[in-house]
């Protein structure tokens, strides 16, 4: 069974902090499908239009009838180990760090064969259940793990190493006023993370809701403003060494459309939603980026709450869609900057808050706060990128991934 | 029924000692062996009209610039990059030109360098599906991939690690009258089950060392050969498959299992005539299923048989008599060469201090590039000495 | 020496005159004042460095600002409430830079201030300050001194669920402050109103009393206690925006030893 992950003693000051490595990184075109899936915790292969053959490794015509349209589908999940093997010598620097390293190969109820890594609780002969992963490098990674979970399962470091799990590790929620921030952090302490910092913008304005975090546990309200430089410079200066995740939860709001309007709230959102996020990215990124190896609680991931209007806007809050849109670009670059580090950054797309005021005209659904920590928390566990939260951004995200024209259609052309 | 391969011949064995490490290029250790090639059959660069390359290092180079590179105007000219199989495809390709008339004389010559990044480097960018689909988990290399093969291959079977170590200790005993073998120590049987493990279960006597190096041969017609006086070979029957078996979902039997009915059906005898055995070694359990494969015993059998048989020069079943790649080393494509080069010699007689007593009949067979998860390539080949 | 600005300048020199600085730091974490969050905000000062002696500019340092003319240490024009929109002259460019420099009273409410977050001040206070130090002046500049200035933070502003609460003028007050036709009014907190000022009638009744008037307003001062309450000179010239309704400025006053 897996050990349970043990807590983190005291970093020794004088050792050297140790460069993260990563796993190979290049991929051919068709095999970056497979981080598609993986970035959004689906089991999926390309699946042959015609003959319904499952193509493994991934390519570029059909192994059975060389048909070319071989579009990406959930599949089965399950198989066998036909074979292991402990990887003792490795030229790759990743891999060599981490001697001894176990590989399958696993027989997909699917179909193909496939080289996988191997959980550690399971071996030759057993039936297992698939997964794909991110790995450090980004890309999308088979592992085989047990049909059961069991209890620490999550604990096992090959499998850790694919997660950005909050066990034992300590996390920045940047506004703590944010509808969700109270439930975030109490699902991240349920989770087993060791210590939640929460960011509280403009202390000299009083909040009401600040007394429910009060007496919590492993819990700091530092001073965090997204909007201002020096705060985020202060901050970071104090405890940028010791944020192994980070939550962006500051997020401005006003209703309006493009015409009819000034740009005095528009100039707001961009501030808090989108340079806030690039403050943020550039005060903590590098530190975060430089720890992705740092032992037990090493840096894993930064989190934003995107709202799914960024996809495509609701017209009656334009700007603050257009802020949304562009902090999602920037959310992009950042994944790639991130790239030799490991350091992942996971994105959850929402709907409307329930209980937001800003929001309140719209009928339901909307999402909860809880549903938000619940969705953050999963996609944290899972190592995903892409995490969709409430029915509304559910909704949106898919017909946005099927056809963005047509959505934008439906949205601004009389849909019905 | 196939063609015979009447009336062309094999000539000119050439080893070029293998080293580690080497600053030289692929072109330098293929000009090498080119040369002395030429110079057994006392020709002139510029005389050779056909040449067949195998290399994985010759980068940003083809063949097409080893052509301007060495100053020949070759009317034929091929690359083989079936890797381990290259040796025999490469013949038979040659063959069949020089039987047809389009070219007289194919210099085959097959070599590599090696640096001290060259196996990460080869490795990283080897194949589209390793890449993809290898590579990423745990980049053991193909001693992973061989591992995962003989794990399945124990359990299915039986075999134990005592008799992969057969062949490999064999195998040593053989390579100690190679003068240019790369190991140059007595292996015995307990050092070969105490020594590290690679990837389990394959240990550090079950791999090849990586080096620099090239062999070569030279394919011409008959009458040419006997006017010069060169020793030469004939070649009795081949075959040759690519993908084979496809969806078996691991590889415990290669190509050869396809097509190896008719490749005794062309020679006209079964394997009982046979003298002596090259088998492609990049691991003893690969040998083992070409025991099996090539029709030396059944599926399953080849521990059996194994335990059973002498395997060194002077036992009754000669197999890998210069060392094979586990004691010789394995220097890239020229591997896919070793075999057949050292074949030439024993059934030429001029085999030295490997040399089998009456060697007439030798099998070589090939196996190379792993792809994705087993090898793809795999070929064969009866050779004779001229009298056989 | 015959020249009264000659004279001022030796007795700068010699410290028999001073300058108070009555102003507060423009940083990031000043208050500003809050409205109902539909409405437009006052932009709160940020900093951005352009460089540093840096990549970005090798030989020199320099920022850019954002904030409100309302943002910090300011000055209200005419032109900043409703009741002054048609006032001539009533923008920061437009105002006679006479009236930046004169004399200032300080009507001392520390005291009742430090009782009541809504201590108000009231024409029985000004009249009971008058009855010591004299009628106040035509034209001269009232500050209402609360040392509101030395509290920071969330105290400050002192938000509660009900809106702010910090100091103020009733609207007799100012009533009888413009009977007296003062040039301004200012105070230490972020407002020249009470905190809970929406609730007067008018509502606001130091913007709206004062600007109706033509007066001028001044905010978030400090250093009140360092003043005589008669005989010091303020200079506030506010910043000659096109068109401003106020600025961010420099207060000084000058006193005798």
């Amino acid at each position: 069974m897996t050990q349970s992950l043990p807590f983190p003693p005291k970093r020794n000051p004088q050792k050297p902090t140790q460069v993260p490595t990563v796993p190979p990184m290049v991929r051919s075109r068709a095999a970056l499908g497979l981080g598609v899936m993986a970035a959004q915790g689906r089991f999926g292969l390309q699946v042959c239009a015609q003959c319904q053959a499952v193509q493994y490794p991934p390519r570029d015509a059909c192994l059975k009838c060389l048909n070319d349209d071989l579009p990406w589908q959930d599949v089965d999940p399950t198989g066998r180990v036909l074979a292991e093997t402990t990887i003792r010598v490795s030229p790759e620097p990743y891999f060599r760090e981490r001697m001894p390293w176990r590989m399958g190969s696993v027989k997909l109820n699917a179909g193909p064969v496939v080289n996988c890594h191997l959980h550690g609780e399971v071996g030759r002969g057993d039936m297992v259940r698939m997964a794909l992963k991110l790995d450090k490098a980004g890309q999308g990674v088979l592992i085989a793990l047990q049909l059961e979970g069991s209890e620490n399962m999550q604990d096992d470091p090959v499998l850790r190493a694919m997660s950005c799990d909050p066990k034992r590790r300590r996390v920045l929620i940047t506004d703590a006023r944010a509808p969700m921030a109270l439930a975030l952090t109490q699902a991240l302490l349920n989770a087993g993370a060791a210590h939640v910092f929460l960011g509280e913008p403009e202390a000299w304005r009083r909040w009401p809701e600040r007394a429910a975090y009060a007496g919590m546990e492993n819990v700091s309200i530092v001073p965090l403003d997204v909007t201002d430089v020096s705060s985020i410079t202060k901050l970071s200066a104090e405890i940028g060494g010791k944020v192994d995740i980070l939550v962006n939860t500051a997020s401005f709001t006003r209703p309006g459309g493009v015409m009819g309007n000034d740009t005095t709230f528009a100039r707001d959102a961009f501030e808090v939603n989108t340079l806030g996020l690039m403050r943020l990215a550039q005060g903590f990124g590098p530190a975060m980026a430089s720890r992705v190896q740092d032992g037990v609680n090493s840096a894993a991931a930064f989190v934003n709450i995107l709202s799914v209007h960024g996809l495509m806007p609701d017209p009656a809050y334009s700007a603050f869609g257009a802020s949304q849109a562009a902090a999602r670009s920037i959310t992009q670059s950042l994944r790639s900057e991130f790239r030799g580090s490991g350091l992942r950054v996971i994105n959850v797309y929402i709907g409307a808050i329930e209980g937001d005021p800003w929001f309140s005209t719209l009928p339901p659904p909307k999402v909860t706060p809880n549903a938000i920590a619940r969705a953050t928390v999963q996609g944290l566990v899972g190592g995903l990128e892409e995490v969709t939260c409430g029915d509304i951004a559910k909704d949106i995200y898919a017909r946005w991934q099927n056809d963005a024209g047509l959505l934008e259609r439906e949205i601004t052309g009389g849909g019905s | 029924m196939r063609r015979s391969y009447e009336g062309v011949v094999l000539t000119a064995p050439v080893s070029v000692p293998y080293v580690r490490y080497t600053n030289e290029t692929a072109h330098w250790w293929i000009a090498k062996a080119l040369r002395e090639a030429l110079a057994i059959i006392r020709m002139t660069p510029q005389e050779i009209d056909g040449l067949s390359v195998s290399s994985f290092t010759l980068a940003p180079d083809t063949p097409v610039g080893l052509t301007q590179h060495f100053g020949i105007s070759p009317r034929w000219l091929d690359t083989v990059p079936t890797g381990g199989a290259c040796g025999v495809a490469a013949m038979r390709r040659a063959a069949r030109a020089v039987q047809a008339g389009d070219v007289d004389v194919v210099a085959c010559v097959s070599g590599d360098t090696n640096r001290i990044d060259s196996f990460r480097n080869l490795l990283s960018a080897f194949s589209r599906f390793s890449m993809d689909a290898t590579f990423p988990y745990g980049f053991g290399g193909p001693n992973a991939s061989f591992a995962l093969l003989q794990d399945a291959y124990m359990q299915e079977f039986g075999a134990t690690r005592e008799d992969f170590g057969h062949i490999a200790v064999a195998q040593r005993a053989n390579a100690l009258h190679c003068p240019h073998a790369m190991m140059k120590k007595p292996l015995t049987l307990d050092q070969y089950m105490d020594a590290r493990m690679i990837s389990d279960p394959i240990g550090l006597f079950d791999c090849v060392m990586s080096c620099a190096g090239a062999e070569a041969f030279v394919m011409m017609r008959e009458d040419m050969a006997i006017a010069k006086g060169l020793p030469f070979a004939r070649i009795a029957s081949t075959i040759e498959r690519t993908n084979a078996f496809p969806d078996d979902p691991i590889q415990l039997r290669g190509g050869w299992a396809v097509d190896i009915d008719d490749l005794w059906a062309m020679a006209g005898h079964g394997p009982e005539a046979i003298d002596l055995l090259q088998t492609y070694d990049d691991y003893p359990v690969i040998s083992m299923m070409q025991f099996e494969d090539l029709g030396f015993c059944g599926k399953g059998e080849g521990a059996e048989f194994v335990r059973k048989h002498d395997l060194t020069i002077g036992g009754d079943f000669p197999h890998n008599t210069s060392g094979g790649q586990l004691s010789v080393g394995q220097a890239g494509a020229a591997g896919g060469y070793l075999g057949l080069v050292e074949a030439i010699r024993q059934v030429t007689a001029q085999a030295g201090g490997t040399q089998v007593e009456n060697a007439r009949r030798a099998l070589v067979s090939g196996f190379g590039v792993i792809n994705y998860d087993r090898g793809l390539c795999s070929s064969a080949a009866i050779i004779t000495g001229a009298n056989a | 020496m015959s020249n009264i600005i000659e004279a001022l300048a030796g007795a700068l020199a010699s410290s028999a005159a001073r300058i108070v600085d009555l102003t507060h730091t423009l940083d990031p974490d000043f208050p500003v004042i809050v409205l109902p969050p539909e409405f437009g905000q006052c932009a709160r000062f940020r900093m951005e460095e352009v460089s540093a002696y840096d990549h970005r500019g090798p030989a020199w340092k320099w920022h850019n600002l954002t904030m409100n003319e309302h943002t910090g240490t300011h000055f209200d024009a005419p032109s900043h409430w409703v009741s002054g929109k048609d006032v001539p002259n009533g923008a920061v460019d437009e105002i006679d830079p006479s009236v930046f420099i004169g004399p200032v009273v300080v009507i001392d409410c520390s005291k009742g201030a430090a009782q009541n977050d809504d201590y108000e001040l009231t024409p029985e206070i000004i009249e009971d300050w008058e009855a010591q130090h004299g009628l106040i002046p035509a034209d001269v500049w009232v500050l209402m001194r609360t040392d509101w200035s030395k509290k920071s933070g969330a105290d400050y502003l002192n938000m509660a669920k009900d809106g702010p609460h910090s100091p103020g003028p009733t609207p007799a007050a100012i009533e009888l402050l413009l009977k007296r036709n003062i040039r301004g009014f200012g105070t230490e907190t972020v407002g020249t109103d009470a905190g809970q000022g929406a609730h007067y009638m008018p509502p606001y009744p130091a913007h709206y009393l004062l600007h109706g008037a033509g007066k001028f307003g001044l905010q978030c001062l400090r250093n009140l206690d360092l003043l005589p309450p008669t005989g010091a000179l303020l200079i506030a010239p506010p910043l000659k925006i096109k068109g401003g309704t106020g600025s961010p400025l420099r207060v000084l006053a000058l006193v005798t030893a």
